[in-house]
């Protein structure tokens, strides 16, 4: 069996019930096939025991599973109040212009997808912008060019 | 009352790196545990009442009772879950985050105390998905916590990441989530005192909530109930954001002025601005217009203002910001966040969202101001859970407080503000997804 495979095994191992892995196995998978795609579900079904269909009514339910293709860098910015407040529009339009792309989209070498999101819980230090999932703060419009440049020279 | 930081749950966490469990013990971390293991469950519980401490998550209910409600195991044979509710993703609300990440042991150290107070070997975090800092942080202070038996002793601590759903911070549907499923909240009852994981007695906390309990065992539940005011006792963590100049967390006592966190703490209202409206505990209160904000910030003071503390998100706004516009960003928020299990709350907060529009548009007849009032109102108390009914009651406030600012979109045709205002056209999930459909990556 896959590593994938024995990875499940022990999360399964750390609940009662073996059907509280689903979250965690959805994350690996993606994190393996890069989203979660039809063979990306059977694998993961096929580790917890569960059905394919099982899988996705679960990761469809969820903003951080990807049931679509996505870049292999994901740029998401908070737009909710208190980071809208300070600027959060005029950054994510930093970052269409820098990309080419309008939110929601992925440039058309694949690299990167860029998409709005929900408070992240960093309203104080805001804007904050998701790179990868790891949070820059007080990100400004003219500071977006740089954080773009470093995503192109893979830093 | 001072207006100054009163650290309580972040103590010391300015001076040393208290990630390190070293330099936690070294400021007398884990006694509190230690202490804690020689009492009986009922002694903490007791303890715990006197401090009334009240959960820090939103709810405020009080934790030694909520504690007292779980059988006792002669009662309920099933297992005891101790889950801890740190799925932070009120706007506005950022504490948690910093908690987790700057004083990991305090809350681990608060977490095996409740597990020993409510007979539980089994302690759960549903952390989530996005705090990928405070994760790591909690990945490195539980590898040092499993190397040492003398103080996690027989309990188990399981760290869960969510994936992105604000729903999941609503008790029943985080248990949903942590059972594997969608998260979309249960009935109550029964409450998950009673039947909660897995349909077994379980208790959920706060992350705040959680690193209070430590400083309690260590002070006495009676010298930490001296702090604060009446029905809101010791400290709590205020996260300022919007228009102030010294956004963060502040660890302040309960009760202090509204007025002086955001001018004192905060420094005020940046830019030479005035300052119009204050959100008071993340997006889910009732706003407060400039001239209320002389008010304590406390349980019952904010409640004779028809608002409340929530999870203590302060949200300050200049006197730039249309409120149709803020209306409009907030509802959305709800509108994408709606677990879809209730008709009220999946189709009312889109009916909100579309008046509110065609309000902002100017295309708005004088009766849709009172429709849009009718909708809330058909929201509220006909739902599983709160979370249509928080923006119902958000966009509310808006429209009584700021009434006239409504009536000028109906007779003026438009927004008086349009774009001077910060919160125009904003771009926000719910509408990404309307108005740009993902595209087909290139192969």
């Amino acid at each position: 069996m896959s590593a994938f495979y024995d990875e499940v095994q022990e999360i399964k191992a750390q609940y009662p019930d073996w059907r509280s892995a689903t979250l965690p196995a959805l994350r690996l998978a993606q994190e393996k096939h890069g989203y979660l795609s039809p063979d990306a579900l059977r694998e993961c079904a096929e580790a917890l025991g569960t059905t394919p269909a099982f899988c996705e009514s679960v990761a469809s339910f969820y903003d951080m599973y990807h049931l679509r293709p996505v870049g292999r860098h994901l740029v998401e910015v908070c737009t909710n109040v208190s980071c809208a407040l300070v600027g959060a529009q005029q950054v994510l339009e930093g970052f269409e212009r820098e990309l080419g792309i309008r939110a929601g989209e992925t440039t058309g070498d694949g690299e990167v997808t860029l998409r709005t999101i929900e408070c992240l819980g960093g309203c104080g230090w805001a804007t904050i912008v998701a790179i990868d999932n790891k949070y820059r703060t007080h990100v400004m419009p003219d500071g977006v060019q740089a954080i773009v440049e470093g995503l192109r020279n893979g830093d | 009352m001072a207006t100054e930081v009163r650290e309580i749950v972040m103590a010391d966490a300015g001076e040393r790196d208290l990630t390190k469990l070293a330099e936690y013990e070294a400021i007398g971390g884990y006694q509190a545990l230690q202490k804690a293991r020689g009492m009986t469950p009922a002694a903490i519980i007791d303890e715990l009442n006197a401090s009334e401490l009240r959960g820090r998550g939103g709810a405020f209910f009080p934790t030694g009772r909520k504690w007292s409600f779980v059988p006792k195991p002669d009662q309920n044979p099933n297992p005891h879950y101790l889950v801890v509710n740190a799925d932070e993703s009120e706007p506005g609300s950022f504490k948690d985050n910093e908690i987790m990440a700057r004083v990991p042991h305090r809350f681990l150290e608060g977490c095996l105390i409740t597990a020993h107070a409510v007979d539980s070997q089994n302690v759960f975090i549903y952390i989530r998905g996005e705090y990928t800092g405070p994760y790591e942080v909690l990945v490195g202070a539980l590898e040092e916590l499993h190397a040492r038996a003398d103080l996690r002793g027989d309990v188990t601590i399981v760290l869960h990441r969510g994936a992105g759903a604000y729903i999941c911070g609503e008790e029943t549907a985080l248990l949903e989530s942590l059972e594997g499923k969608r998260g979309q909240p249960r009935t109550k009852p029964p409450f998950p005192a009673v039947q909660g994981l897995y349909a077994s007695p379980t208790v959920v906390n706060n992350v705040e909530t959680m690193a209070t309990v430590p400083p309690i065992i260590t002070m006495g539940g009676a010298e930490y109930a001296q702090l604060g005011v009446p029905d809101s006792r010791g400290t709590r963590l205020v996260s300022l954001s919007g228009h102030v100049a010294n956004g963060g967390n502040y660890e302040i006592e309960n009760g202090v002025s509204l007025r002086d966190m955001i001018y004192d703490l905060g420094g005020g209202v940046p830019g030479g601005r005035q300052l119009k409206a204050v959100i008071p505990g993340g997006s889910s209160t009732s706003i407060l217009r400039y001239d209320e904000i002389d008010v304590g910030y406390d349980f019952n003071s904010l409640l004779k203002l028809d608002t409340a503390m929530g999870s203590a998100g302060v949200i300050v706004l200049d006197d730039r910001c249309c409120m149709v516009q803020l209306g409009i960003r907030v509802n959305e928020f709800y509108e994408h966040e709606s677990c879809g299990k209730c008709t009220p709350c999946r189709e009312g907060t889109r009916w909100m969202t579309q008046i509110l529009r065609r309000l902002e548009a100017g295309d708005a007849e004088q009766h849709e101001l009172d429709l849009l009032l009718d909708v809330c109102d058909r929201i509220n108390g006909k739902c599983l859970c709160p979370l249509g009914e928080t923006a119902a009651i958000a966009v509310a406030s808006y429209v009584e407080k700021f009434r006239e600012e409504f009536q000028t979109h109906i007779d003026e045709g438009g927004c008086p503000f349009g774009d001077s205002s910060p919160l125009h056209d904003v771009l926000a999930p719910v509408a990404q997804h309307t108005h740009h459909p993902t595209a087909t990556v290139p192969a």
